[in-house]
């Protein structure tokens, strides 16, 4: 990929890192970068698309150590837990051979499998010798008839952010628009479809099968959700959208803005964590669609379900009323999930900004006041250091924060993509404020900060890591 | 404080007890060159022996006083009489224990003068001890058996007398049923880290292990407490009570020797290890050793990375009361919720247990009960196994018989290092059975695409 589409796709209008001093994706810095690549951001965005062969194209780190490792559910197809790479050789990178072998790699994931389509991500290797992946891939299709896209998002180009865009410009450019999607049937309740895109939802552990009844109910066909439990042929038709959703983050802007551009889909920005959000997901999607009933039946179907999760959630409210929460995520979950937890009776004492723009921070003041502790450093020893100040009673950070907190014997929520729980929608809110209460009241916190009784109290939890 | 409950029903469905003489039984099979005489029917013997053959994957020694129709009605104390002479004069053996059953006990034999009998005949025989231990089956279970046998071992072996300290570096370990040989062997590895030599009676860790000896055929038990040794703990610095199945044992073996005790109703988790590692350090003066610590610090480790996986988890429990006792305090330290705790007879200890009932029954109430509490692990003995299919729930073996695992005998409980692994396979089973949410399928989606696509196992690529 050539240096200027790179600029190119450094700078999003639609993104509002994009002004101030966080110009486009920062470049990481050598000694002190945390978080994946570019290759690793794209094959996080498209690898939930089930029903795809997703080839990975180099030597084995890559794939080798990446392979199978998200939290996503599909509910049909399981091709995309399988790891696909052509796990290049010396001589293959030496003698130039590394087209050759992607070609009859795509002919064997092709009559193994018989996918809808196949992906093929390219990599640094394959990228710094020059192979020609986008060619392979034209000549592949035309052998085959199987589409096969190239994603290409070595990892050398950028940061994880950066592959995240870099596979929203392949499924625009390759993909999407390549399909018109079919009529839809006729409900049996009578009511209209609106046809309707979620970009950026991921179905973590499955959770949005708790929202996408509530979506169904209303009326409402996804017809894409780019890309938790996604079929090649729903990214196919995403452009006849009449409404976009980007769901609670910023990773696939570029394509909702696209959509916007090329084919008139209006879209916002919202999230389905927490009984407020999910309240203001439902109105927002209803208002874009600009339908009085919908409008509406929306209005019946939030105060319905709001008295059910309130019912639901009444017995955990009690439990985790005035527990004081350190919120350690990146940028729109920094405020996103403040509702929920304060929803909830709880107290956020701090929470993290290092990816937050100066909307997400004023969004921040709004909700916990300006008392609230903005934390800029994420080190380990800063959080722990936090998180005794401010007297927390649990720490709410991505499972790589996890380890810290468990050796300084202090409770924890993991949020991000590894989790194995739901929490999205009115029902996924019940099962955050039990994995809440879980870890909070474990009797373990007790047992282990005890000294041994023969030993004098050590003084301090601060541990290296 | 738990309630008991006594299950109310005519017919015991999937019975989780195991009688009293085939646990009087496995303490005589923790003695060295020894041997079990069950007075009572052939029958008797013979499913003992299959059962211990099949949970202990060993040759095991085990006679019978064979009664029949007419010695059934007419007396049978000839016949252990006749069985004692037989094994006295085929084996020599230094014990035999010799245990009632159901059918001696209502026919109501007289144990006691039967062995004066045989005494008085055979006087050739005095060097071998004969312990009597009346163990109907109508009472108890295998627990209770085991704790009669153990304390009839103390009465008839260890002299009374004040010598206890003249061996300072000796401990005295009482070992209930509920220790599989595996857990001896680590609490005497325990003691051994503090330089004490454990006594540890009855060693089921020595003689029921699983090792292959040059001796290809023996009669009697290989390995197990010596007599010997039995006869000098008395003059040990303490004894280490282990199951409050043997508290009652051990007030025996206090008033015959004036030794004093330490009592511990499990050695499973952080606090029960802390309780046994600090009572070897006051008995011995020494200070912990830096492995213990190490120990300690990887279950501390264990306990804070398995705590989502258990906390919240609900378990259904069926064992006998030590084993029940131990494995509830443990899962309870850990967040769990016991929605089942079933027992098959009563224990000692058991109201004492911080649970809210403790019912006395059956696997099938074990069943009713952790289907109606909505139980996402089952813990029991082999039998439960069909239970767990029926439930669909991932099933952990403890207790007696393990009759379809390999090796479950040997498994180690106890310590810092078997609470740990306990821990890992708690947590493993609960992962492997994690509920995932019903995928949502709306109408407008039609499968057809998907159909022919390949499926990937169920489970789910974790990465914590």
């Amino acid at each position: 990929m050539k240096t200027s589409e790179i600029q190119a796709l450094l700078d999003e209008p639609a993104c509002h890192h994009n002004s101030k001093e966080k110009s486009g994706c920062a470049r990481p810095k050598p000694g002190a970068a945390a978080g994946g690549c570019a290759f690793d951001g794209a094959q996080i965005a498209l690898l939930p698309i089930a029903d795809v062969a997703h080839i990975v194209h180099g030597p084995i780190a890559c794939a080798g150590s990446s392979w199978d490792n998200r939290g996503t559910r599909a509910s049909g197809p399981a091709l995309f837990r399988i790891g696909m790479t052509t796990d290049l050789s010396e001589t293959d990178v030496i003698m130039g051979r590394g087209e050759k072998r992607l070609f009859h790699a795509i002919k064997q994931a092709i009559d193994s499998y018989s996918p809808a389509a196949v992906f093929v991500y390219n990599t640094c290797v394959t990228a710094l010798i020059g192979d020609d992946v986008e060619a392979a891939c034209r000549a592949a299709t035309a052998h085959w008839g199987t589409p096969v896209v190239p994603v290409d998002a070595a990892g050398f180009y950028g940061t994880k952010n950066l592959g995240n865009r870099l596979a929203g410009e392949a499924m625009f450019k390759h993909v999407i628009g390549t399909r018109e999607p079919d009529t839809a049937p006729a409900r049996p309740d009578g009511l209209p479809t609106w046809d309707i895109n979620l970009i950026g939802e991921y179905n973590i552990a499955g959770e949005f099968w708790h929202v996408l009844p509530l979506l169904d109910a209303l009326g409402y066909r996804v017809l894409c959700t780019l890309s938790g439990d996604a079929r090649f042929a729903e990214v196919q038709t995403m452009h006849r959208a009449q409404a976009t959703m980007v769901v609670c983050a910023k990773a696939l802007l570029n394509v909702a803005r696209k959509l916007e551009e090329q084919y008139g889909i209006p879209y916002f920005e919202g999230s389905f964590y927490g009984v407020e959000d999910m309240n203001n997901a439902l109105r927002d999607l209803s208002r874009l669609i600009g339908d009085a009933d919908l409008a509406a039946r929306t209005e019946a179907l939030i105060a319905r379900e709001q008295a059910r999760a309130d019912a639901a959630l009444a017995p955990w409210r009690e439990r985790l009323r005035g527990k004081r929460v350190l919120l350690y995520t990146g940028g729109v979950k920094s405020w996103s999930i403040v509702s929920a937890l304060q929803d909830l009776g709880m107290k956020v004492v701090a929470t993290g900004t290092k990816k937050s723009t100066e909307e997400d921070k004023a969004r921040i003041r709004e909700l916990m006041g300006d008392d609230t502790r903005m934390i800029d450093d994420g080190s380990p020893k800063a959080l722990l250091s936090v998180y005794h100040e401010y007297r927390a009673d649990i720490l709410i950070a991505g499972g790589r924060n996890l380890y810290t907190a468990l050796k300084a014997r202090i409770p924890f929520l993991d949020i991000n993509q590894e989790r194995e729980f739901a929490y999205a929608g009115y029902t996924g809110m019940v099962e955050l404020a039990r994995q809440m209460a879980l870890s909070i009241e474990s009797p373990v916190w007790d047992a282990v900060r005890r000294p041994a009784p023969w030993a004098q109290p050590v003084s301090g939890t601060l541990m290296s890591v | 404080m738990a309630h008991i409950v006594h299950s109310k029903k005519a017919l015991a469905v999937s019975p989780l007890k195991v009688s009293q003489t085939v646990g009087a039984s496995l303490a005589f099979l923790g003695l060295a060159r020894a041997l079990p005489l069950m007075h009572g029917s052939q029958g008797c013997t013979a499913f003992g022996k299959v059962f211990f053959v099949r949970h202990f994957r060993e040759p095991i020694p085990l006679q019978t006083t064979a009664m029949d129709q007419v010695s059934s009605i007419m007396g049978a104390d000839d016949n252990i009489v006749e069985a004692l002479h037989t094994l006295c004069d085929k084996s020599a053996p230094d014990v035999i224990g010799l245990v009632t059953t159901g059918l001696s006990e209502t026919q109501g034999t007289d144990i006691l003068r039967a062995v004066r009998e045989f005494r008085a005949q055979c006087p050739q025989f005095a060097g071998v001890t004969v312990v009597p231990v009346n163990t109907p089956d109508y009472v108890g279970c295998l627990e209770s058996g085991h704790a009669l046998a153990v304390e009839a071992i103390i009465n008839t072996l260890v002299p009374e007398g004040t010598a206890g300290g003249r061996r300072p570096r000796q401990v005295n370990v009482l070992a209930s049923a509920m220790l599989t040989p595996g857990d001896i062997e680590a609490i005497r590895e325990w003691a051994e880290a503090f330089g004490l030599r454990a006594v540890v009676l009855p060693d089921i860790g020595d003689a029921l292990d699983g090792h292959l000896t040059e001796a290809q055929y023996s009669a009697l038990t290989l390995g197990g407490t010596p007599r010997a040794e039995i006869a000098i703990m008395g003059e040990s610095a303490a004894t280490l009570v282990i199951g409050p199945s043997l508290y009652a044992a051990a007030d025996t073996l206090r008033a015959r020797t004036g030794v004093p005790d330490y009592r511990f109703d499990s050695l499973m988790g952080l606090d029960a290890c802390d309780a046994f590692t600090q009572a070897l350090a006051t008995i011995s003066g020494r200070p912990v050793p830096e492995r213990i610590e190490r120990h300690r610090a990887q279950l501390q480790d264990a306990m804070v990375d398995s705590h989502f996986m258990l906390g919240f988890a609900p378990v259904a429990l069926a064992a006998d009361p030590d084993v029940l006792g131990q494995l509830s305090r443990f899962l309870l330290g850990m967040g769990a919720e016991i929605v089942s705790a079933v027992t098959p007879a009563k224990g000692p200890a058991l109201t004492h247990l911080p649970l809210a009932e403790v019912v006395v029954g059956d696997l099938e109430d074990l069943e009713i009960a952790a289907r109606r509490g909505g139980a996402h692990l089952l813990i029991a003995n082999s039998h439960a196994a069909e239970t767990a299919r029926r439930l669909n729930l991932p099933l952990l073996r403890a207790g007696f018989p393990q009759y379809d695992l390999v090796g479950g005998y040997a498994r180690t409980w106890v310590g810092y290092r078997g609470s740990r692994q306990a821990l890992f396979d708690l947590a493993n089973l609960l992962l492997g059975a994690h509920h995932d949410i019903e995928p949502y399928q709306p109408s407008y989606r039609t499968g057809a695409a998907d159909a022919e696509a390949p499926h990937a196992p169920d489970a789910t690529g974790l990465v914590h």
